[in-house]
């Protein structure tokens, strides 16, 4: 199955793509709006919202270099003692560019 | 936070939605900006990049997709990287759902078409239910408006800043969702889950196909999260 990208083929490839994204980010609701919560189910997704976050952040850290894993460190390090999280990113910013200074 | 009317999130709240996630968008522009500079590279026309930075609005699928633009289009390849990479969305609108409840489903549907990691996240983080909607939706839009800016000044311009990491801004996405993640959280219960998470991601890096980490780690996390014991208090709705 493949478009040629003339006669309209890109376009109509985009407005496929934007379609199934859309459906990523609405179907999670459509779903949950027709299954019953019980507290299982809830214990279950309040896990889950915070491991989707550490799912997407682990491999910045494995695969990053040293001035990533650092800004990771110092973000969570911030964040755990100020509770404010523009400090927080600020620090971790810097960490890296700092880093990137001083390794490169 | 009772009746269905107190969840109705107002102007105002997209307003201060759209403010607090202000400063984050600000680099979203950089994001963008390497996006069209790739995409033109790519053979895509300006006015394409821009319709596709407008209606599918998912960066990480965009980047990863940007190859596969040529003469002809494998539609297979495209509709499946885009579902493995932004399949995350369906988790991350499943756990929002209880600010959605109350919404009649119109606007419901349409509160989710700006979801992304960084409104999301930070939606999460905590607030009243209009609250958390006015960061989706504005928070959103705030992300929307310097993705397209940036995408323009990338498709205007086509080269800005060519090295972002020289910067550290790369790390900044991580950082701000590394941020929202700690947020709040003064319990140890949600270390289990979340070391579940980050190994099985890491597993499924070293062993799945591309892209299934992220829902193969949240999936881990939230089953051991079901199989731990009640934490006690949970934050009401």
């Amino acid at each position: 199955m493949t478009l040629t990208a003339a006669n309209g083929g890109v376009l109509l490839a985009i407005v496929l793509m934007a379609l199934v994204t859309y459906l990523t980010r609405a179907g999670g609701v459509f779903v949950m709006a027709r299954v019953p919560i019980g507290p299982r189910v809830e214990r279950f997704i309040n896990a889950m919202a915070g491991s989707v976050l550490v799912a997407v952040i682990t491999p910045m850290a494995v695969n990053g270099d040293g001035g990533a894993r650092l800004a990771l460190f110092a973000t969570a390090g911030v964040m755990l003692v100020l509770r404010k999280p523009l400090p927080a990113i600020a620090a971790g910013i810097l960490t890296a560019a700092l880093w990137r200074l001083v390794a490169a | 936070m009772s009746g269905a009317d107190a969840s109705r999130p107002t102007p105002g709240h997209l307003v201060d939605g759209f403010r607090r996630m202000a400063p984050l968008s600000l680099f979203v522009i950089v994001f963008g900006l390497a996006f069209g500079v790739a995409a033109l590279q790519q053979g895509l026309s300006a006015a394409e990049t821009l319709l596709m930075s407008g209606l599918v609005f998912a960066g990480a699928a965009q980047f990863a997709t940007l190859e596969l633009w040529g003469d002809t289009i494998p539609l297979l390849p495209l509709v499946a990287i885009t579902l493995a990479i932004n399949a995350r969305h369906l988790l991350m609108g499943a756990a929002f759902y209880p600010h959605l409840r109350d919404l009649p489903s119109g606007r419901r549907y349409a509160s989710l078409i700006l979801l992304s990691d960084a409104n999301w996240a930070m939606a999460m983080t905590g607030g009243t239910t209009a609250a958390r909607l006015g960061i989706l939706v504005g928070g959103g839009l705030a992300l929307w408006s310097t993705w397209m800016l940036g995408t323009g000044l990338g498709v205007a311009f086509g080269s800005g800043i060519s090295e972002p990491e020289r910067f550290g801004l790369d790390a900044i996405m991580g950082c701000f969702l590394l941020a929202m993640l700690v947020g709040d959280k003064r319990d140890l219960g949600v270390l289990l889950p979340w070391g579940a998470a980050a190994l099985a991601a890491l597993a499924a890096m070293a062993w799945l196909p591309p892209h299934a980490h992220v829902i193969v780690g949240a999936l881990a996390g939230g089953v051991v999260g079901l199989l731990l014991p009640p934490a006690g208090k949970e934050t009401a709705p």
